[in-house]
């Protein structure tokens, strides 16, 4: 449950890692890839190297789409709509994983941001995460 | 290997014991080594206390712990957090033993404290959190790697003796 506070914070955030989608992205996925090995087997196909065009593309896309929902997280049934559909039926991405993808993104965060990922903000961001993850596999079954 | 894994265990008396790369041992020494434990310490709890504020019902004679900001500035929070830290320094010297190492603390918590052993793991992800934090750039995927490896390690132990 997120209060107005923490969802303008989770916006807020976003924002400002908006033009720094590529690297953020890319860091959260190497870090559940070096954490979690069992995730690379969803990747067998990209080269997912430190620095390669598919880890950085990838790693945009997911952070514009965690950017782009936090708009309007009373929303997200409609904005991840599409999102649900490829990985209910098309990925099929086992949901443990959205759990690690979504740790390594919070250690993201706080390399990065440092003090300023405050406990408050880490509390909202998780929370967000995982209503995030929570959406994303609601048409798996 | 035996089909009953339940029955392997009882046989060797132990766990199959972890083993450390020496990048892993010297990452996880060195990060001890660099963080003071009297700052990760009170901001790791109190960072779980505050993300999860369910696990306050451990922390009943507290006192405040009514926001973030008084769970930040309660002394007892400050005080149990460095203890936790030392508590795990016992592991980081004792690297090749740590289920033993930990036998009584599990005894403990299980019997004593009466603590649901998966709240290990959300204190473990906040003290990894705070130590980014520390860190910074030269947290690395890999380093985080092996400083988790060394958490899953401590939380299995410590919750080796609930029964």
């Amino acid at each position: 449950m997120l209060s107005n506070k923490e969802k303008m914070l989770i916006v807020e955030i976003w924002e400002s890692l908006t033009p720094v989608a590529e690297e953020i992205g890319a860091d959260a996925l190497l870090r559940m890839f070096a954490c979690f090995p069992g995730s690379k087997t969803y990747f067998s196909h990209l080269d997912i190297s430190r620095g390669s065009p598919h880890l950085l593309s990838h790693g945009k896309k997911i952070v514009l789409a965690l950017a782009e929902g936090s708009k309007d997280i009373s929303q997200l049934i409609v904005t991840l709509t599409p999102l649900q559909i490829m990985h209910a039926y098309q990925l099929r991405i086992d949901p443990t994983n959205f759990k690690l993808l979504s740790h390594c993104m919070l250690v993201a965060l706080s390399c990065l941001m440092r003090d300023d990922f405050t406990a408050v903000a880490h509390a909202a961001m998780d929370k967000y995460l995982s209503a995030f993850a929570a959406v994303l596999a609601e048409k798996y079954r | 290997m035996p089909e009953n894994s339940v029955s392997a265990d009882l046989q060797t008396g132990s766990d199959k014991m972890v083993e450390w790369t020496d990048f892993e041992r010297d990452t996880i020494k060195d990060i001890f080594s660099r963080i003071e434990y009297d700052v990760v310490g009170p901001a790791a709890l109190a960072r779980c206390l505050v993300v999860y504020p369910w696990t306050q019902r451990y922390f009943g004679g507290f006192g405040n712990l009514y926001n973030a900001a008084a769970i930040k500035g309660n002394p007892m929070v400050s005080k149990h957090g460095t203890t936790i830290m030392h508590g795990l320094d016992r592991a980081v010297k004792n690297l090749d033993d740590i289920e033993n190492t930990y036998t009584e603390l599990s005894v403990l918590h299980s019997e004593k404290l009466h603590v649901d052993p998966d709240n290990f793991k959300l204190l473990a992800d906040c003290v990894t959190i705070v130590v980014a934090a520390q860190l910074g750039k030269e947290f690395t995927g890999e380093v985080q790697a092996a400083f988790q490896k060394f958490l899953a390690v401590v939380v299995s132990s410590l919750g080796r003796q609930y029964h």
